[in-house]
């Protein structure tokens, strides 16, 4: 098997559209993936950068509040407070629109496709109030401009982002013979080290211990946050020494962040981070259970270019193992929903109009019920890719229950179910599927049976 | 579409609006004999519960030592067990089933898992119910599921998995059932029956879309309805999926389910990884244990007598607190057992003390006895499940040791 463009549409990208065409070769693929990011710029979602100014003005607001509970100006403080608060949120669940909007327009899903799943390797949630909804900026800044370049460099750009420094609690791990933490009140957490180690590059199975688990949470103090400032060195809380990780050591020349990146330079070209990252691509994208050399060739590749991900990418779509066996893997409920927008055609406005509450309704509630709240994996592992952990009892039948609903509540106007057919899955639709939609009662019941259909939710 | 079968028909027939109390014919009323009487509740309590913190050894002098802040008010707040022991106070709602002897503890208990300390495996081994020797990635069913297909009489309606989460401890080839309390499946006859059509060739669906519906029937909250919401529908159905994973509404309807025909259940109560912060995390973490055990007990009634709850985790946390007024991740911990099958009022496991030399890697609470241990006498005692199937394919490799004596 080889090329072929609806499978690459829908497998490697974001589905068949009926305003836009499916790439034509690997080549076409791989330069759009090249040039410019054009959905980002139709539909941008701004860094997580940015939003620090307006954070910090929450932040002091709700400070002021907390201040004056007890006085006679509570309710005021708490007024003003609760408004930006709410501004905030609003200019941030924008994302989701923005989101859906590039799905359903861009010329070049593969990249959409690869975001999510850089997102999903480097998965961060939003541990408090101010950074609940800030995943999609975090990915903006750190993983998206990075998807088609060197893994090293989204290695070094994720590791030293305050989402990610906060939500696996390195902003609060101390050297326990650091300037600041000899007085023995704030120590050592090694939430980071271990999930660098286990998830983000060498993987679960390599040969590494507690000792370099250990290790590493030494060397990466010193990486911190705060409203202020953003990311921030603080030499004053590196552990001094040098530290040995995976028989390789680092640092001892007193504090640096350049051994800390070092550290993330060695372990992003590693022969078993290669290994795996070469294994997690295959199974994201080809199947749950892939070609042994599918994944070999992705992992020389990686090796021979130190993690060009590009490289990694074509070697995987050169692979005939890429184009066989269709149907392999099952969307994710968000790749559900984004592939049935675009086969629809929906009108991004619509979703930029909604507010929290239809949103919620329409969209975040059914993702949830499906197994995959928004912004909220379950750990840093992300989500699962087996599709049995999607398609079961309650799963599926939120996806039906969303397929049959979502499609007529969200825009009106709906196609004939038999056009939307050809539209949405095109040669790879079978007799029984065109029967059906022929024979369903209403519009809406054909549509989301196609929906709903094997063909429709595998890839 | 001649090949429509009777039980097609039926299920088209059952959406025509009869409601299903009226409509015995069309509810999967199983006839084979029920299983017995007797329950079982397994609680997976994901993230590492830190079993220091809520079956304190206050009589270990060490305690102090290693958490000075965790642990300074530790002696005055606890709720004494039984003068060495003494129980987190956000558990102080469970304090008269304690006196009951319904609820109980077991103290310095891990599986086999070690070193690596990660939750995914952890869990993933905790599930699986097997050892160190089977790579974890290979095992594919979890022990609840092996269970079933060693019971006698166990049918697809006794097991009930509640909740989105993810739950690898009963998947596998016996049938379970799966739901969240707030899922519901509208759709017409018509369409249902062309849905069979188009998963005929697709196992995965086919099979899954028959198990969603029969559920979604036997639990009322299917229709034939169109879909379309009114603004009082919406509102409700956004606050039914915002408390949909709460632990109160999982053991909800866990408890209903076992009022009924499941004799076992299965659900996630998280919140348990407390690396900073510990003295809140952990309070709201076991605020929903507490409560979902008493929430079971509601609707048990009289059934109470004939049920055992355990709620398990993946590993224990550090022994000393760390630099963030929190705990790192360990290796043994505790387990919670509660029900009025089980033969409380008492911490069972040996105590293996807190000197460094007695600690894991002298850093972590050293296992002395296997967690799989006590769902297997569990299962002995409350299914008949007998020793050989218990120690070689529930849980493969599992030495069951003296029986502790864990039921009334």
């Amino acid at each position: 098997m080889s090329f072929r463009p609806d499978i690459a549409a829908i497998r490697f990208g974001e589905g068949l559209s009926p305003d836009v065409a499916p790439p034509t070769s690997v080549e076409a693929v791989m330069a759009g993936l090249r040039g410019p990011d054009r959905a980002a710029a139709a539909f941008p979602i701004p860094k997580f950068d940015s939003l620090r100014s307006k954070m910090q003005e929450v932040a002091e607001l709700r400070r002021n509040y907390r201040r004056g509970r007890d006085g006679p100006d509570a309710e005021k403080l708490q007024d003003i407070f609760r408004k930006a608060r709410g501004e905030y949120n609003r200019e941030l669940l924008k994302s989701f629109a923005a989101g859906l909007g590039r799905s359903i327009t861009t010329q070049d899903g593969f990249r959409e496709r690869l975001a999510r799943f850089w997102a999903d390797h480097f998965t961060v949630v939003g541990k408090d109030a101010l950074t609940r909804f800030a995943v999609p900026h975090y990915v903006e800044e750190a993983i998206r401009p990075h998807v088609a370049g060197r893994f090293e460099d989204m290695l070094v750009a994720v590791v030293t982002h305050p989402m990610m420094l906060n939500y696996l609690d390195q902003t609060s791990s101390i050297g326990p013979n650091s300037q600041f933490g000899r007085g023995g009140k704030r120590g050592l957490n090694e939430n980071l080290a271990r999930e660098l180690l286990e998830l983000h590059t060498v993987g679960v199975g390599a040969a590494y211990s507690q000792t370099d688990v250990r290790q590493m949470a030494e060397l990466l103090t010193g990486l911190s946050a705060n409203l202020k400032n953003g990311f921030t060195f603080r030499p004053r809380i590196v552990e001094p020494g040098a530290e040995t990780v995976l028989g390789r050591s680092f640092g001892g020349g007193g504090p640096n962040i350049g051994d800390i990146h070092a550290a993330l330079k060695f372990l992003a070209t590693h022969e078993a981070t290669a290994a795996h990252i070469a294994q997690k691509l295959a199974t994201h994208f080809v199947a749950d259970d892939p070609d042994p050399a599918l994944v070999a060739a992705m992992r020389d590749r990686f090796l021979a270019t130190d993690g060009d991900l590009a490289e990694v990418y074509r070697a995987m779509l050169e692979h005939p193992a890429s184009w066989a066996s269709f149907g392999a893997k099952v969307k994710q409920p968000i790749d559900f929903m984004t592939s049935t927008m675009r086969a629809l055609a929906a009108p991004p406005a619509v979703f930029e109009r909604y507010n929290r509450r239809k949103l919620t309704a329409y969209l975040g509630g059914p993702l949830a019920a499906m197994g995959q709240p928004w912004l909220r994996p379950g750990g840093p592992d992300g989500w699962p890719e087996e599709a049995e952990a999607w398609i079961t009892p309650q799963g599926l039948a939120a996806r039906l229950q969303w397929a049959m609903s979502a499609p007529s509540v969200v825009f009106r106007g709906l196609p004939d179910p038999r056009t939307f057919l050809d539209t949405a899955l095109g040669e790879l639709a079978d007799e029984r599927l065109a029967f059906a939609a022929k024979s369903a009662e209403t519009r809406r019941e054909g549509i989301g049976l196609v929906l709903a259909s094997p063909a429709f939710q595998r890839r | 579409m001649g090949d429509l079968s009777r039980r097609n028909f039926l299920r088209g027939a059952s959406a025509l609006g009869c409601s299903l109390a009226a409509s015995p014919l069309i509810t999967p009323v199983t006839l084979a004999a029920a299983p017995g009487e007797n329950r079982l509740v397994v609680i997976i309590l994901r993230g590492a519960m830190d079993g220091l913190d809520v079956v304190r050894p206050l009589g270990d002098p060490m305690l102090g030592q290693y958490r000075p802040r965790l642990a300074s008010r530790a002696r005055d707040e606890s709720f004494d067990l039984d003068g060495f022991y003494g129980m987190h106070p956000a558990l102080a709602p469970l304090q008269g089933l304690w006196r009951d002897g319904h609820l109980g503890f077991a103290q310095a208990v891990s599986t086999p898992y070690r070193d690596k300390r990660s939750h995914f495996d952890g869990q993933d081994m905790l599930e699986a119910g097997t050892g160190m020797d089977v790579p974890i990635s290979s095992v594919r069913d979890g022990w609840l599921n092996r269970l079933l297909q060693i019971m006698p009489n166990a049918s697809s309606e006794t097991a009930f998995a509640v909740g989105r989460e993810e739950m690898k401890i009963v998947s596998g080839p016996a049938p379970v059932n799966s739901w969240s309390p707030d899922a519901r499946l509208d759709m017409s006859p018509q369409a249902r029956l062309l849905l069979d059509q188009i998963y005929h060739d697709d196992p995965l669906f086919r099979d899954t879309s028959v198990e969603a519906i029969e559920i979604a029937e036997s639990l009322g909250v299917a229709s034939g309805d169109s879909f379309g919401l009114s603004k009082d529908e919406m509102r409700e159905l956004i606050r039914a999926q915002q408390q949909a994973g709460q632990a109160a509404v999982l053991a909800d309807f866990a408890g209903r389910r076992l009022a009924e025909d499941a004799r076992i259940a299965a659900f996630s109560i998280g919140g348990w990884d407390t690396h900073r912060g510990q003295e809140r995390g952990i309070r709201r973490a076991l605020d929903g244990l507490s409560q979902a055990i008493l929430t079971l007990k509601g609707h048990l009634g009289p059934h109470w007598d004939r049920t055992a709850i355990v709620a398990v985790t993946e590993f224990g946390r550090t022994a000393r607190e760390n630099g963030t007024r929190g705990t790192d991740h360990g290796t043994a911990g505790a387990m919670v057992m509660a029900g009025g099958a089980i033969r409380g009022g008492q911490v069972f496991g040996k105590w293996p003390g807190l000197d460094e030399a007695a600690l894991y890697g002298r850093r972590d609470l050293m296992p002395t006895g296997d967690v799989r241990a006590y769902p297997a006498w569990l299962m002995a005692g409350l299914f008949g499940s007998d020793a050989a199937s218990l120690q070689t394919r529930v849980f493969p490799g599992l030495d069951l040791g003296r029986d502790p004596g864990l039921l009334a």
